[in-house]
């Protein structure tokens, strides 16, 4: 172990004569493009935060000025008073933010950059230069997204989903150049996703160090690796979808327009077609990471690893076959709606499993409750929340009452935030030593943790009741509706959870920038893993390894019997083991 | 405030309101066991010293077991759902019997067609629509068409009697909801949509718009009027003989 660290550190060295601009903004480096994923898309969670807590104060509180409110323009918010034109664009670019460039890029860009070389042992991704535009599309993407906030009619507006005929007329939505920059976004960022994509692909089947086996690989790998196929299958959907809407937005064309004999609903298709495994590429990798952070945590090897990677395997299958369950009011034949209620209900059982599989896991283990375990831990309880309701709105005619109220929005709250966010909190503080060789607060990190559980929780749980009470979805002022004033007290509570909500992240913040120049200087192998990437230098340095590692078993190999300490690294060569065949070439 | 589902007022309630009650109670269990779990879990494995954890790297039969009994309780409850929503949105659920209304969306309002005495509904086409003379685009040339009462805003519905909607939308995609009724069907241009439904309580509640259709979509909201038979009538004959009064005047 210690001869591959000295190794690499003479790499280190021996790569460090690149120049400033070569080496932190237009890099090759799978690790520091994964750093500048990680910069855009927190600095997207904000903004994203941002347009919620604004959302948050006109449901508390309508027409009431906003604090700050007045530092918007009149054709915003008069007076500080949001406008529902406003309020439209509000929730549109929440879901956009959040969805394509906050969780998607923090798990995907993040992650898959950050994590693959590093944990299958190459030395960068099959296509540095590629990773590198990869990025760049994507900082041009959220570049117009963002700047379609300040065109002079104001940003989309149907929507993040985006229904025609709505976002394709202008007469009918009043938006004419923010809802063309929305499209002009989205293909932009369907090319950055594909560019990805191959890569990741690629680097997993080629570039695995000796011995590093299909089934040796941890779990986050297999999850990253089936994301980056849904990805490469399902976005060029979106971005044909988007080529589509932006013709007819500029062009006149008719794909979508009744009148001229397009199809309404054929946007729908579209959109669920790719809008469906999206949502998996969503929570897959958050999965994969919570996987290595729970059997790290438990000083335990994974239950049922490959029961794990056959759920992966069933759950990115399955999740091609569900999308109209999201159509089932929407007019298409009700016939459809029974095949894909059943197919919907049985993408249940892989989930099921894997929650089982980190409970076994758990069982008889010897748990450190590190920021990431805890946040790991959060993970599966609030997925399991969000698992669960989503199984109302798989019944199709309990979806008729449901659908389209504030019981989707718990849903899709308690997968995307419950699940995937935590399990970022908890990736953050597990890889932040190998990304900045230091180590974040603990102390701070778990008063983080339990502040976002608990209000997270006075957020989102509620809207489940208040969805139950029939409250539609992306009402401006819902105390027009007699029937949902007597909700309003519990909307009120919901938007002062959210402001606290929204406050503890300042923690989360000042502990990412302080411990990033401030924090403890990070030993090797901090967590006690068997992951290849603690044999590196915190942190680990260009090029990673100066000859690829070997590897001997799988990643979970804790508290094994024989083995003086609790842990047992994928690349230590006990008197057992044989050399492995050299196939997987290491990547060169 | 009410933590429920709202009151019921349709035949269908009961039972999709008995649907959410087994699926709450499933997830419920579920939910209670891998959360309990869960705490259990953290407290009595927690890190002691001289305390290693049991290694192992799984069990096949607890594979199988929480496979296969997740598997077997989806498969059942879609069978159950599905012949629910059979009877609801099938394509031949509506009854022969049932009152024909229509129901035409545009932005932000609900126009509502009653087939007046005749008991049909006049041709509509989208070409003939006139923003304040005739706003659902009613064919004058059709004799069914001659009765028929266009009203803004306000559904009247007989009580004990199914209704059909036939939906239309002008411009954008809208959603025609009825919670008490658990009723809701998205409105789509370029497509003639049936929902049906059956009121049991006469009473006032309200029809909104669920799905985005613009600026105005939290204002898209509808009187629903549920009327003893005999009041229907009674309605309709008032305002049949209004509509003739207005047309020989």
């Amino acid at each position: 172990m210690s001869t591959v660290a000295a190794a690499a550190h003479t790499a280190h060295a021996h790569h460090d004569d690149r120049s400033f601009i070569r080496k932190y903004i237009f890099s090759t480096d799978h690790k520091i493009i994964g750093i500048q994923f990680l910069f855009l898309s927190l600095f997207f969670l904000l903004v994203g935060g941002i347009l919620a807590m604004q959302i948050r104060w006109q449901l508390g509180f309508p027409g009431k000025p906003m604090p700050g409110g007045t530092l918007l323009p009149e054709t915003m918010a008069p007076g500080g008073v949001i406008l529902p034109e406003y309020y439209i664009q509000l929730v549109t670019m929440h879901g956009t933010f959040m969805v394509f460039f906050a969780i998607m890029l923090l798990l995907v860009g993040v992650y898959a950059n950050f994590l693959i070389p590093l944990k299958i042992g190459a030395h960068d991704m099959a296509f540095p230069r590629i990773n590198m535009a990869s990025f760049w599309s994507a900082v041009a993407s959220g570049i117009v997204m963002l700047a379609s906030m300040y065109v002079p009619d104001g940003a989309a507006r149907a929507g993040w989903t985006m229904y025609v005929p709505l976002s394709a007329r202008e007469d009918l939505s009043g938006a004419a150049l923010g809802q063309q920059l929305w499209s002009v976004s989205i293909i932009l960022f369907g090319l950055s996703s594909v560019l990805g994509s191959l890569n990741y692909i690629t680097t997993v089947i080629n570039n695995r160090a000796p011995g590093m086996t299909w089934f040796r690989m941890p779990l986050s790998i297999w999850a990253l690796f089936i994301t980056a196929i849904l990805g490469l299958l399902a976005v060029p959907v979106l971005a044909g979808a988007a080529i589509m809407l932006l013709f007819e937005q500029v062009l006149g064309t008719h794909f979508f327009d009744p009148a001229s004999g397009g199809q309404a609903l054929l946007w729908q298709h579209l959109f669920w077609f790719f809008g469906h495994p999206e949502v998996y590429i969503l929570i897959l990798p958050a999965m994969g990471m919570v996987s290595d952070m729970i059997a790290n945590g438990s000083r335990k090897p994974i239950f049922g690893y490959h029961s794990m990677v056959f759920a992966i395997c069933g759950i990115a299958f399955l999740g091609w076959i569900v999308w109209g369950h999201h159509m089932f009011v929407s007019g298409m034949n009700p016939t459809l709606g029974s095949s894909f209620m059943v197919s919907t209900l049985l993408i249940a059982v892989p989930s099921a499993i894997k929650v089982f599989n980190w409970m076994g896991t758990m069982w008889r283990g010897n748990l450190r409750f590190h920021v990431p375990m805890l946040n790991a831990i959060g993970f599966v309880a609030m997925f399991t929340i969000g698992g669960l309701s989503g199984i109302f709105m798989a019944a199709t005619p309990v979806d008729m009452f449901i659908h389209d109220t504030y019981f989707i929005v718990a849903h899709i709250h308690y997968v995307l935030f419950g699940g995937s966010l935590f399990a970022i909190f908890g990736a953050i503080a597990y890889w932040f030593p190998k990304m900045f060789g230091r180590m974040m607060s603990e102390r701070w990190g778990k008063v983080h943790f339990w502040l976002t559980m608990v209000f997270y929780n006075c957020t989102f749980f509620p809207m489940h009741i208040i969805g139950m009470a029939g409250h539609m979805r992306r009402l401006y002022d819902p105390t027009i509706y007699d029937f949902l004033k007597p909700v309003q007290p519990m909307n009120e509570f919901i938007s002062w959870s959210a402001f606290a909500l929204f406050a503890s992240q300042a923690i989360f913040f000042v502990n990412f920038w302080w411990s990033m120049f401030k924090g403890e200087k990070a030993p090797l192998n901090p967590w006690e893993d068997n992951g290849l990437e603690w044999t590196l230098p915190s942190p680990a340095p260009h090029g990673n390894w100066e000859t690829p590692p070997t590897v001997y078993r799988g990643p979970y190999e804790f508290s094994a019997p024989g083995v003086s300490e609790d842990y047992l690294p994928q690349t230590k060569k006990l008197p057992t083991d044989r050399e492995p065949a050299l196939t997987p070439a290491g990547g060169h | 405030m009410n933590w429920w589902l709202p009151p019921q007022a349709s035949t269908f309630a009961p039972s999709i309101d008995l649907g959410f009650l087994v699926i709450l109670i499933i997830t419920g269990i579920t939910f209670v066991l891998v959360e309990v779990g869960l705490i259990v879990f953290v407290i009595r494995y927690r890190q002691r010293p001289g305390q290693k954890a049991h290694y192992t790297h799984g069990s096949t039969p607890a594979e199988v077991i929480w496979t296969a009994i997740p598997a077997v309780t989806m498969v059942i409850l879609g069978i159950v759902s599905n012949g629910l929503w059979v009877k609801i949105k099938g394509r031949n659920s509506v009854p022969a019997n049932a009152y024909t209304i229509g129901v035409h969306a545009k932005q932000f309002e609900w126009w509502i067609t009653y087939p007046g005495p005749d008991g049909k509904l006049g041709r509509t086409s989208t070409s003939l629509i006139q923003k304040t003379t005739n706003p659902t685009g009613l064919d004058p040339d059709d004799p069914a068409s001659k009765d028929d009462i266009v009203v803004r805003n306000q559904l009247h519905v007989p009580a004990g009697r199914p209704v059909v909607v036939y939906l239309s939308s002008e411009d954008v995609i809208h959603s025609f909801y009825v919670p008490q009724f658990r009723v809701r069907q998205d409105v789509v241009p370029g497509l003639e949509i049936k929902a049906w439904f059956e009121a049991t309580v006469p009473g006032q509640y309200e029809l909104g718009c669920s799905m985005l259709c613009g600026m105005g979509h939290y204002k898209m909201r509808a009187q629903v009027f549920v009327h003893t038979q005999a009041d229907f009538d009674a309605w309709v004959a008032q305002r049949a003989s209004q509509a003739k009064g207005e047309g020989t005047s």
